[in-house]
């Protein structure tokens, strides 16, 4: 059993708030919160978003709004499969460069005379290789994926610099296309669409469940008969090709298709989104949904902090600290829970 | 409870089965015959291989060379799910349970009930019927079959483990010391499912290393050393103190 789900020991901490919940009702509110562990994130993202109206007053205008759906989808879009990943017990750093290295491919394909669509298609399939790349290289040769995708990370990066130069080159499509694959609430639109999708997966599919499974007892989950090398590597590529999709309906949305979009930057939201949303660094557990209620708090953060203003050399330091608030009210209140329901 | 007779029907037969792990050879051209309907118990010291074997005759490993037969035919058994399918389960000493799934999703792991159609959904609530069915037939009270299987006791464990078995109508159940890590009124519960199963004609391969439960329920015995069989024996007659001599006799 990984430690995060051996807290008994901690309960004595607690006592003095345990007694104030000792009734029935307050019982069963405990168990709807581990049950639901989104909702206190939930909560806590819309005390943050009142906060932020409060103080500047034009969080819940509409151009603001439509920012912070910007902001948040990209997080979200690659936050989601990341979910399944990461419950599996792996990790996967390149995200944000095929991120990147996505819209290039779309933009030299169409150069060379192949249909928008279909070159789509083609960059879409040409990321997957990128994972399948991570996933056959951790699987079968037993590297750990934090080194396996550090390694594409770098390599997928250089890639993206030397077919683009380094410089930036127009977005793909315009009119009808760029309606629905980026401008304006589209970019949205789709993250909720990735939300659904892999929600619906992890929770009512068998590829979900043995995720969880493979992430909290990989030895049980082999002997179950359970293919774990096919799951592993599907979910690497999976991400790989939404990285590279979100990738392209980024380009599209922002106008302009850049060597260093995505990257780390975008990288560490979407794995943040997912450790704030409640799913297990380790493995063993997994939420989508809390996924992305955690890719809003973290857009929220950055929209929010710069509409008042706050100077862009404090922001990442303000964010860090937020990030750690979150994440340690997060793990001592799930802990309190467990604690509880064990003792 | 000795129901085999000794001429009943050859049901798994394993013939020289090799197995190396590197330098180290497990199975050095082990040769076993299990009759239909009896309960066969594998003794011998750790390490000897009698682990090894069993997740050879289950699918989960493969043997470097030898031949299993089942019913007078020879069968390689590809994976787990084909010797289930074949009608061959295992229950490890380690249970195989993911604690941070619940009873239903550990019972039915890796044989989940789903939709038909290209989008197979998994049918929780038939699931959880038949859990609560399952769980009443190997007869362990459970509080929620939805809460982890990491909050449950030791017995309560493998009542879950036992449940993951007896949902499918097998023939051949492998028991890897499945009494090591429970409690005694836990083993005697093991103990009578065994007992139950074997009544309804399953045949029974069980790893024990407490030699009481060799005479308590095993008909037929092979103790194994180096990779391979040593001695074979009915248990008819035996004691555990004679049973003890007969193991340690074959270390000399």
């Amino acid at each position: 059993m990984p430690e995060g789900l051996r807290p008994a020991r901690l309960g004595s901490r607690f006592t003095v708030g345990s007694r104030l919940l000792q009734s029935r009702h307050a019982k069963r509110f405990e168990e709807f919160l581990f049950r639901y562990r989104e909702v206190t994130l939930l909560a806590a993202g819309l005390c943050l978003g009142a906060y932020f109206q409060l103080m500047t007053g034009k969080l819940l205008s509409n151009a603001d709004l439509l920012n912070l759906s910007q902001i948040m989808a990209p997080i979200a879009m690659l936050a989601c499969p990341t979910v399944l990943l990461i419950a599996s017990g792996e990790i996967d750093l390149s995200i944000g460069q095929t991120f990147a290295l996505a819209p290039f491919l779309v933009h030299f394909g169409q150069q060379a005379g192949i249909p928008l669509l279909l070159a789509d298609v083609l960059a879409i399939a040409a990321v997957s290789v990128v994972g399948a790349i991570n996933g056959v290289v951790t699987v079968y040769l037993g590297v750990p994926s934090f080194v396996t995708t550090l390694g594409t990370f770098f390599g997928v990066n250089g890639l993206t610099l030397i077919i683009s130069s380094g410089e930036p080159v127009g977005a793909p499509g315009t009119g009808l296309y760029a309606t629905i694959f980026g401008q304006n609430w589209s970019l949205i639109i789709w993250a909720v669409a990735a939300l659904a999708l892999f929600h619906f997966i992890l929770k009512h599919m068998r590829w979900g469940l043995y995720c969880v499974a493979i992430g909290g007892n990989y030895e049980a989950s082999r002997e179950a008969g359970i293919k774990v090398d096919r799951i592993k590597i599907g979910n690497f590529i999976i991400l790989a090709a939404v990285s590279g999709f979100a990738g392209i309906l980024d380009a599209v949305t922002v106008n302009i298709t850049d060597p260093l979009a995505g990257g780390s930057a975008i990288m560490f939201s979407a794995i943040s989104a997912v450790v704030i949303g409640g799913t297990a660094l380790a493995g063993g557990f997994g939420t989508v949904v809390g996924a992305f209620i955690g890719a809003g708090v973290l857009a929220l953060l950055q929209d929010g902090l710069t509409l008042q203003g706050i100077n862009a050399n404090a922001f990442d330091l303000i964010l860090g600290i937020a990030i750690l608030s979150v994440m340690i009210m997060n793990v001592t209140l799930s802990r309190h829970l467990l604690g509880r329901r064990r003792a | 409870m000795n129901s085999a007779h000794p001429d009943s029907p050859l049901l798994l037969e394993a013939e020289g089965i090799v197995k190396q792990f590197g330098s180290i050879v497990a199975l050095n051209g082990l040769s076993m015959k299990l009759r239909s309907g009896e309960v066969l118990g594998l003794l011998g010291d750790n390490g000897v291989g009698k682990s090894t074997l069993l997740k050879i005759l289950t699918g989960y490993l493969q043997p470097d060379t030898g031949t299993i037969r089942l019913d007078g035919e020879v069968v390689r058994l590809r994976d787990v799910q084909h010797a289930r399918s074949l009608g061959i389960d295992i229950i490890y000493q380690d249970l195989a349970l993911v604690d941070q799934l619940s009873i239903v999703e550990n019972i039915f792991l890796n044989r989940e009930a789903t939709t038909s159609g290209p989008i197979r959904v998994l049918r929780r609530r038939a699931m959880r019927r038949a859990a609560e069915d399952l769980i009443e037939r190997v007869g362990v009270k459970l509080p929620s079959l939805e809460q982890p299987v990491g909050t449950l006791s030791g017995g309560q464990r493998a009542a879950v483990a036992i449940a993951r078995v007896v949902q499918t109508n097998d023939r051949v159940l492998l028991l890897d010391e499945p009494l090591a890590a429970v409690g005694v009124r836990e083993a005697q519960t093991v103990i009578d499912v065994v007992r139950n199963l074997h009544a309804e004609g399953v045949s029974v391969i069980v790893i024990l290393h407490n030699y009481g439960h060799v005479i308590d329920l095993c008909e037929r015995f092979y103790i194994v050393r180096d990779g391979q069989i040593a001695e074979e024996g009915s248990v008819a007659g035996h004691t555990s103190e004679s049973l003890i001599a007969t193991v340690l006799a074959t270390r000399l």
